[in-house]
């Protein structure tokens, strides 16, 4: 059987995660991330054409609330919790392109 | 630049060089008229002071959990019927990424479940577009780039408010069944009448409640459609017709040259009358979606349907319709949805109802009557005054002054007929004032006989000012041609 992830895969990940990995970091997240995926493989093998793909646990939907406005959290208090703030708004480093 | 319509047998297409055609669709994004946001309590309010309608679950802070609001849903659903989409089962998701106007480092959305499928909205030529899903979703804060003149790419840093990220939003997301810029102007407009009619939104372009986006690309005819581009920045129904235009000229240039078009996104810079580009798309977006476990399946009640089309408004399609039907038209002409676009179509049907002339109510209700005082006219009065425009007793001129009168007191035609001393003038009266000036404008009238037509303003100038605008100008150009050609 081929490895389920290459370690290809796993900079990948990691690089959308914006996380920096050593090279033994990596080598250690493939082979963990692979048994992970085993294990999902064990389930896969079982014959499951008559279970319907299940995005939740539970039994419930249409969880819903009332359109009604609930106080807002106070914004000094807030921008308190910022790393930096300017003119009632966060302030973050500069944005390199547009967003998606 | 100019990209004008023609048809051949496949139907309406925008000419663009080298017999290139040109195909499109929109991307629609919607904020819905709610009080709250979608998964929290804080206001759906724009203008407010940065950063005062956030909380924990819309600035993304650990342990706050959402909570779907029920209107959202609903409204949603409105628009899905509308569009004459299937609503179906659906289920929330994920789509990852870093941007600092998305805090959870998330945006909720729908992603293989969307609520809404398989729809369609009509044009008032006819064009069926169809809609491919309309999808909820949460939208995002507003970044302002500080220094280097405000530009992304040069900034110092930005600055985040809070106050939009979380307010709900429909993603109405069409099929490529655009053949012309015209076509996708004409869907905007119609989906704004729509969501307003409906209630579902403000959509207002200015305030970003409604933004397009245009996937755009060129092909010839019987080849596959050609890679597109996707233009954003749009920021009116102008400027689409002419970011569609100037994108599909760039691509024929591109081609022609040899060269290929990349898939990528452009933004439109409304002064320079350009794209240019934003970020290829070489490198597929990988947003890893996946269910969001904090939200549970939006599953819609059959019932709960039923009930909201049965209390769908009528639809700008359906009444275009309706009115053209009634005017004896087998299409919908431009005075049918002028007159449906300022909602007096009703007033317009009621008045043809009660024997007025169609032609003669459309005419008044497409320019003389301010949609604002529609109330102020009962359809009998309107029938009324178009029977006197009809029987000859107000001349066309008069019948408009009647009628931006009736809108503004109320009163009846006759009245206010009386009241300007409009009366019907006898042929024979307005024959000898047409003879007089003629002999008072001997130089005119001789230019006029020698087939100089517009000579003619001089001597039909006379008898308007000596009849105080009151006789009917059609008919003095006919005594005039009578005399002429006697």
């Amino acid at each position: 059987m081929t490895a389920p992830i290459s370690r290809d895969d796993v900079a990948h990940v990691a690089r959308l995660a914006r996380l920096t990995l050593t090279d033994d970091e990596l080598d250690t997240f493939t082979s963990q991330l692979a048994s992970i995926l085993d294990h999902a493989a064990d389930v896969e093998a079982l014959d499951l054409d008559d279970v319907a793909p299940t995005s939740h646990p539970y039994p419930l939907e249409n969880v819903v609330r009332p359109d009604e406005v609930r106080p807002c959290l106070d914004r000094d208090e807030v921008l308190a919790e910022a790393p930096s703030a300017e003119d009632g708004m966060f302030r973050v480093p500069p944005v390199l392109g547009e967003a998606p | 630049m100019t990209a004008t319509t023609a048809s051949d047998q496949g139907g309406a297409f925008t000419e663009l060089p080298s017999g290139y055609r040109l195909v499109v669709g929109l991307e629609v994004h919607v904020e819905l008229h709610t009080a709250t946001k979608l998964f929290c309590g804080c206001p759906n309010q724009f203008g407010d002071d940065p950063n005062t309608n956030v909380c924990p679950v819309c600035l993304g802070l650990p342990g706050s959990m959402p909570v779907l609001n029920a209107q959202a849903m609903e409204l949603a659903m409105r628009l899905g019927r509308a569009l004459h989409c299937e609503v179906r089962p659906s289920v929330f998701a994920r789509k990852n990424y870093f941007y600092p106007d998305m805090p959870k480092d998330y945006q909720v959305s729908q992603y293989d479940q969307p609520t809404n499928v398989d729809g369609h909205l009509d044009l008032p030529d006819g064009t069926r577009i169809g809609i491919e899903r309309a999808h909820i979703e949460e939208d995002t804060g507003k970044s302002t780039h500080v220094g280097g003149g405000g530009r992304i790419h040069d900034a110092a840093y930005s600055l985040v408010d809070y106050n939009r990220c979380g307010v709900p939003l429909v993603e109405i997301v069409s099929r490529p069944d655009f053949r012309t810029a015209e076509q996708a102007k004409a869907y905007v407009n119609e989906l704004r009448a729509i969501l307003v009619a409906t209630g579902v939104s403000d959509a207002k372009m200015e305030e970003g409640s409604l933004r397009v986006d245009a996937n755009v690309s060129v092909h010839q005819p019987d080849t596959p459609f050609g890679t597109r581009c996707e233009i954003k920045n749009i920021n009116s129904v102008r400027s689409l017709g002419r970011a569609i235009e100037y994108e599909a000229l760039r691509q024929v240039d591109l081609l022609e040259a040899g060269e290929r078009v990349i898939q990528q996104t452009r933004h439109w810079n409304e002064d320079e009358g350009r794209t240019h580009m934003l970020r290829s798309k070489e490198e597929a977006e990988d947003y890893r979606y996946f269910p969001e476990p904090d939200l549970v399946p939006m599953v819609p009640d059959p019932a709960r349907i039923e009930a909201i089309d049965a209390a769908l408004p009528r639809l700008p399609a359906e009444r275009r319709a309706a009115l053209a039907e009634a005017a004896g038209r087998t299409l919908p002409d431009e005075s049918v949805t002028i007159v449906v676009d300022r909602g007096l179509d009703e007033l317009a049907l009621d008045a043809v109802a009660a024997g007025a002339d169609a032609d003669r109510t459309l005419t008044h209700l497409q320019h003389d009557l301010d949609p604002d005082h529609a109330a102020n006219v009962p359809a009998a009065h309107l029938a009324q005054l178009v029977e006197l425009e009809t029987s000859g007793a107000l001349t066309a001129s008069q019948a408009k002054q009647v009628v931006a009168e009736m809108g503004e007191t109320g009163k009846a035609p006759e009245a206010i007929a009386a009241e300007r001393g409009f009366e019907a003038m006898d042929t024979s009266e307005l024959e000898g004032i047409v003879d007089e000036a003629i002999a008072a404008n001997g130089e005119a009238w001789e230019k006029y006989c020698a087939g100089e037509q517009k000579a003619q303003g001089a001597i039909v100038g006379h008898v308007m000012k000596a009849t105080r605008g009151q006789a009917d100008g059609k008919l003095v150009s006919q005594l005039l041609e009578q005399r002429r050609s006697a």
